[in-house]
Order: structure tokens, then C-alpha cells, then sequence
């Protein structure tokens, strides 16, 4: 390694980059929009299903039932159904997700103590979004059973367990507090990819490598040339996310900033690598931009970044591991959600550092100083 | 040959060989360049030229054979020889989004210049190669001629004692051709060996010495006159030039 070839390189690509400031305006400009985007617009819990209600009751007591269902927020009353067929209708045409059927007899049999059957029917072809409803229409079931059966034995009662769950870390479950820090990540992962993946192929593509390789630059140096200005970039991304999320979705940041900027450099060079090994797949951009995909899918599928990998099969799983950013994702949102420190996160970092590694040196390898 | 043949050839291509599956580009090529020669490598398209240039360079192992160049052995030691030369390819190879100053620089870093060398040599080649008014233009937008005495500028940053040019007329108006072969001269009467491909046969006269290739084979090697000689009296260079085309299968 010779200082004056690799300043010389890294000098160039900084200059080239420079001039190219639609480019540049994109790579910082594109990080925020995608937080933005995601950070309203991806919510794993789903709230507000419109609802169609068919109250034969018409009591006060039918009414309160239905105003405990929508106080959990989970259910919004839209337009009432003329019939049971009709709210059936309703949600198999997509007007309504969920339907409320009280029966005519709701609250004489509450009087008289009989059990009343009420239907919530809820359109569950979308397992997750779903889910929250049928657990909320369940709770609200129990509790006023709980509070009836208490009033009826005049308060003698006793609960066997009271089984308290407390949510730590994000007590609200507010999903963008999650989300901030995995779009940090796949952000990073994803732009530095492709950005270093066309990089490359763009100099075979122009003529230009063809005089840059009869030159005695050794392939590192023109690798970490390359690689350099888009560490640089990939910082100046993370710091504007980190601000975005805080002022915008209150995002904290617990641990410390430092072990996180540290951390992030391994991740950075781990996914410059995969970068500059996808530009040794191809020959053209076109064929670059394809195979980059074939990283920044599973990126977004496999790493956790959307869905948990507890749910996966194990091959999925398996194949997440082999992402950087399904490690450097335990990492960040440890250190940020959960304030923990490199006691909590050196085994990540060193999975980082072995992939940075390999990544790089096998993509250096595989670069050819040649023609062939 | 011009001057100093006791220092030795520059280049010693013995019984080259490259071989693209059954198709031999190059087929068993030998000769010798001397310090401070013009030397062509002549032949019509797909004749070898380029490649033959491009193991010369170290940029593509030959398949048999050995060539030294420059005092090292390509297929050995590709690297001292990549530090040894320059190289000046077909299409314009140098930083289009880059200025012809910050071209100049890169190349004088790349070849390992400190700093203080760097703008003597950057001032030398400026003024060598007749770009001192266009220093702060991008490479992109100056003229063919200018651009190609950049990339020449470029090559020899570093005082190479060998310069490959590979077809650097091309494109390129008569009085661009002409400023550029002027240069040329200079260089070699500098000590420069300069091997120089073209398939301009107006050029040829031009060289101190050439080789006739076809087909990725040797067809003639010598002074101007000694190939004229060779294939006939009367003969142009483009007659022979053509009839060694002719008489392909």
C-alpha cells in the first residue's frame, strides 16, 4: 500500500463525486424521504378497522357495548348494516373489515342473567392486521364478564392471578420507535450497494479502468479509493436519520453514540464489500443494478428490518445471517431502544468485522488486473 | 534505430502466443525495440495490434512466449512493468468529469510522485504536450487532439522509459496529427521508445521501424525502405499494405 497512489485515488473519487451533485443531493436527500415514508406509513399494529354494526337491541345497554369496542381503538363504526347478510356484504366487498351483531334480546338477557351471544366478525385474510382486533374484541368480552359476574356476587370476587405485563423499552409500542433504527440500517445497506456497485462497473463501462489497471495502483488501493467517499456519505446519512427520527418521531438514543458510530464502520465496509462484489458479477450497469437485488431484497425480506425472524423457517433465518445488516440491526436497536453498550453488542460488532473481511478481500480478489 | 543501441533493447518479444480458444490473435510474434525509437505495429482491423500491445503492457498474460520489457518479464512480474511504462489507449481512457489539471494529478499520484516532482513533472508535461491554457477545462469538453495529448501527458507522468500508444491517431484532424507526431519526435529524441499502433498507412513512413501484422501473424519487420524492399520495388507501403490483405484466404 503506497500513500501517494491511494491519496491520489481517493482525492479523485471525492473530486468526481463533487461533481456530480444531483447524485449527491439524491444520497442525502433519499435517507430522510424513506424514513419519512416509512416512519408514518409502516405500522405493525393496526388500529381503526372500519366496522358495520348491526344492533338489533337499540338499548343503552347495546350502545355501550359498542362504545367499549371502538374506546379500544381498534374498531370504527362507519355505517350501520340493514341485515346480517348486509354486514356480511360489507366486509366481502371490502366497505367494512369488522361487523358488531348484537342480538334483539342484549339486554333483557343481561337482566335476567343469561348468557347473550354477540358476534364480531372480523375479515382476517390479513393475519397481522387482524390480529389486534380479535384480541381487543376478546378482552373487551372478558373484562365485562369479569365486571358483571362481580356485581352480580356483590363484590366477593377474587381474582386468582392479576397478571401484569409491562411493555419495556417502547411502553406505548409505538412501531416507529422500532422502525427508526432498522431504516437507518437498510438504508445504509441498501445505498452503499448499489452506489458501489455501479462505481466500479462505471469505469469499465466509460474506458476509464482500462488506464487506471496498466497503472502500478494495486487493486486495494483502488478498492478502498472507491470505497472511501461513500463511508464518508454513509456517516453524514446515519447522523441526519438519527436526527430526523428523534425531532420527528421521538426516537431516542440511549446508549452511547460513540459505540454506535464505531460499530456502524465495520457495517459500513461490510456492505461496501458486498458492494464492490456485485460489481465483479456484471460487466454492465444494467446487469449490476440486477444482481444488486439479489442483496437488497433479502435485505428488506430476511433481516428482521420488516418482519421478525422469530416467525421465519430456518432457511430464511439461516440465509438472514448471512446479511450484515440482520447483525448490525440487533446492534443499533439494542444500543438506541435499549441503551445497552459493547458489553451487550461485541458479539454482532465481531460478526461485522469477520463479514467486512471477507466481503472486502474476496471482492479484491476477485477484481482482475487484467483484460481477459 | 537511432542512438545508444549499447544500451540494449528496451522490449524483447520472443515467440508470442495468445490464443481466445482456437483462435489465435496473436501468433508467434518476435522483435526488439530500442531507447528512443518510433516503433509501428501495423496491420488492418483484427489483426493482433491491440492485443499484442495489451501483453506488452502486462494487461493480458500471452499464452506462449515471453516478453521483457522495460527490464522485467510480463507474465512474471506485471506490475514492475506497469511502473515502468506508459499507456495510451483507443478510446480516450482519462476522467471526462475531471479537469485536465486534476487528470494530470491523479496520474502523477498513481505513479507514486511526491508532491514537490509532482509539479515539476505537472509544469514539464504541461508545456511538452501544449495544454498549458486549458489547465482548468474539464477533460470532456476539450478538443479530440487536446484530449489525446492529455491522455499522451497522462502516460508519461512519470518518465516511463517506454510509451505504448495504441491507435492515438484516430479521430483525430490533420492538424492535431500533426502537432501530435511533433511531439512524438520529441520524445523520442528524448529517449522514449514509443511503440505506436495505426492502421493509417500515410503514417507509416513516419516510423523508425515497424512491424507488418495480419492475421495475428509477423509479416514483415524493418525500416520503412527495408520493408518496401522486402515486398518489391515501386511498392507504396499501402500497396503492400493491401495486397498483404488480398492475399488472406
Amino acid at each position: 500500500m503506497n500513500r501517494a497512489r491511494l491519496t491520489a485515488m481517493i482525492r479523485k473519487e471525492f473530486v468526481q463525486m463533487r461533481r456530480d451533485p444531483a447524485t449527491l443531493r439524491l444520497l442525502l436527500a433519499v435517507p430522510v424521504m424513506q424514513l419519512l415514508i416509512f416512519g408514518f406509513a409502516i405500522r405493525t399494529e393496526v388500529r381503526n378497522l372500519p366496522t358495520t354494526m348491526l344492533d338489533q337491541s337499540r338499548t343503552s345497554q347495546s350502545r355501550a357495548l359498542v362504545q367499549r369496542l371502538t374506546a379500544t381503538g381498534n374498531f370504527v363504526v362507519t355505517a350501520p348494516a340493514s341485515s346480517y347478510e348486509d354486514a356480511l356484504d360489507r366486509i366481502a366487498s371490502g366497505q367494512a373489515s369488522a361487523a358488531f351483531i348484537i342480538p334483539p334480546d342484549y339486554a333483557r338477557d343481561l337482566k335476567r342473567g343469561r348468557t347473550s351471544a354477540v358476534q364480531v366478525l372480523v375479515d382476517a385474510s390479513d393475519p397481522s392486521a387482524s390480529q389486534n382486533a380479535i384480541a381487543a374484541a376478546q378482552m373487551v368480552g372478558q373484562s365485562l364478564n369479569l365486571e358483571t359476574l362481580r356485581a352480580r356476587t356483590g363484590g366477593g370476587l377474587r381474582m386468582a392471578v392479576d397478571m401484569r405485563v409491562r411493555p419495556l423499552y417502547n411502553p406505548a409500542l409505538e412501531s416507529a420507535k422500532f422502525i427508526v433504527p432498522g431504516i437507518i440500517g437498510m438504508i445504509l445497506s441498501n445505498i452503499l450497494i448499489i452506489i458501489t456497485a455501479l462505481t466500479l462497473v462505471r469505469e469499465r463501462e466509460t474506458g476509464t479502468l482500462e488506464q487506471l489497471i496498466v497503472t502500478p495502483l494495486a487493486r486495494a488501493e483502488i478498492m478502498i479509493g472507491k470505497i472511501a467517499p461513500y463511508v464518508a456519505v454513509g456517516y453524514i446519512q446515519m447522523t441526519t436519520v438519527l436526527i430526523v427520527g428523534h425531532l420527528v418521531f421521538g426516537v431516542p438514543v440511549r446508549g452511547s453514540l460513540l459505540t454506535l458510530y464505531a460499530a456502524t464502520f465495520l457495517f459500513v465496509v461490510a456492505n461496501l464489500g458486498l458492494g464492490l462484489f456485485v460489481s465483479t458479477m456484471g460487466r454492465t450497469q444494467a446487469q449490476v443494478t440486477q444482481s444488486a437485488f439479489l442483496i437488497m431484497l433479502p435485505n428488506v425480506l430476511l433481516s428482521g428490518f420488516m418482519f421478525p425472524r422469530e416467525a421465519m423457517p430456518d432457511l430464511a433465518r439461516w440465509a438472514g445471517n448471512l446479511l450484515p445488516l440482520t447483525h448490525y440491526l440487533t446492534l443499533i436497536r439494542g444500543i438506541v431502544l435499549k441503551g445497552v453498550g459493547v458489553r451487550e453488542v461485541w458479539p454482532q460488532a465481531v460478526i461485522l468485522l469477520v463479514f467486512a473481511i471477507a466481503f472486502f478481500g474476496f471482492s479484491t480478489l476477485r477484481f482482475r488486473k487484467t483484460l481477459e | 534505430m537511432i542512438d545508444a543501441p549499447e544500451r540494449g533493447p528496451v522490449i524483447q518479444a520472443t515467440g508470442l502466443v495468445k490464443r481466445f480458444g482456437d483462435f489465435a490473435a496473436v501468433d508467434d510474434l518476435s522483435f526488439v525495440v530500442h531507447p528512443g525509437e518510433i516503433f509501428g505495429i501495423l496491420g488492418p482491423n483484427g489483426s493482433g495490434k491491440t492485443t499484442a500491445i495489451r501483453i506488452l503492457c502486462g494487461l493480458m498474460e500471452p499464452t506462449e512466449g515471453s516478453a521483457i520489457v522495460a527490464g522485467a518479464d510480463v507474465s512474471k512480474e506485471p506490475d514492475v512493468v506497469k511502473s515502468r511504462i506508459g499507456y495510451m489507449s483507443q478510446a480516450f481512457g482519462l476522467y471526462r468529469d475531471l479537469t485536465v489539471d486534476e487528470n494530470l494529478d491523479f496520474y502523477a499520484g498513481v505513479y507514486g510522485l511526491t508532491h514537490a516532482k509532482r509539479r515539476a513533472q505537472l509544469a514539464w508535461a504541461k508545456e511538452a504536450m501544449r495544454l498549458t491554457e486549458i489547465g482548468g477545462r474539464l477533460a470532456g469538453v476539450v478538443s479530440g487532439g487536446q484530449k489525446q495529448r492529455l491522455a499522451l501527458a497522462c502516460a508519461m507522468m512519470h518518465e516511463p522509459r517506454i510509451v505504448f500508444l495504441d491507435e492515438p491517431t484516430a479521430g483525430v484532424d490533420p492538424a492535431a496529427r500533426r502537432l501530435f507526431w511533433t511531439i512524438i519526435r520529441e520524445r523520442a529524441a528524448e529517449g522514449t521508445a514509443l511503440i505506436v499502433t495505426t492502421h493509417y498507412m500515410d503514417e507509416a513512413e513516419r516510423f523508425d521501424r515497424l512491424a507488418f501484422l495480419s492475421r495475428g501473424r509477423l509479416k514483415a519487420l524493418g525500416t520503412p525502405a527495408e520493408v518496401k524492399a522486402v515486398f518489391g520495388q515501386g511498392l507504396s507501403l499501402e500497396d503492400i499494405f493491401v495486397s498483404l490483405q488480398d492475399s488472406e484466404p
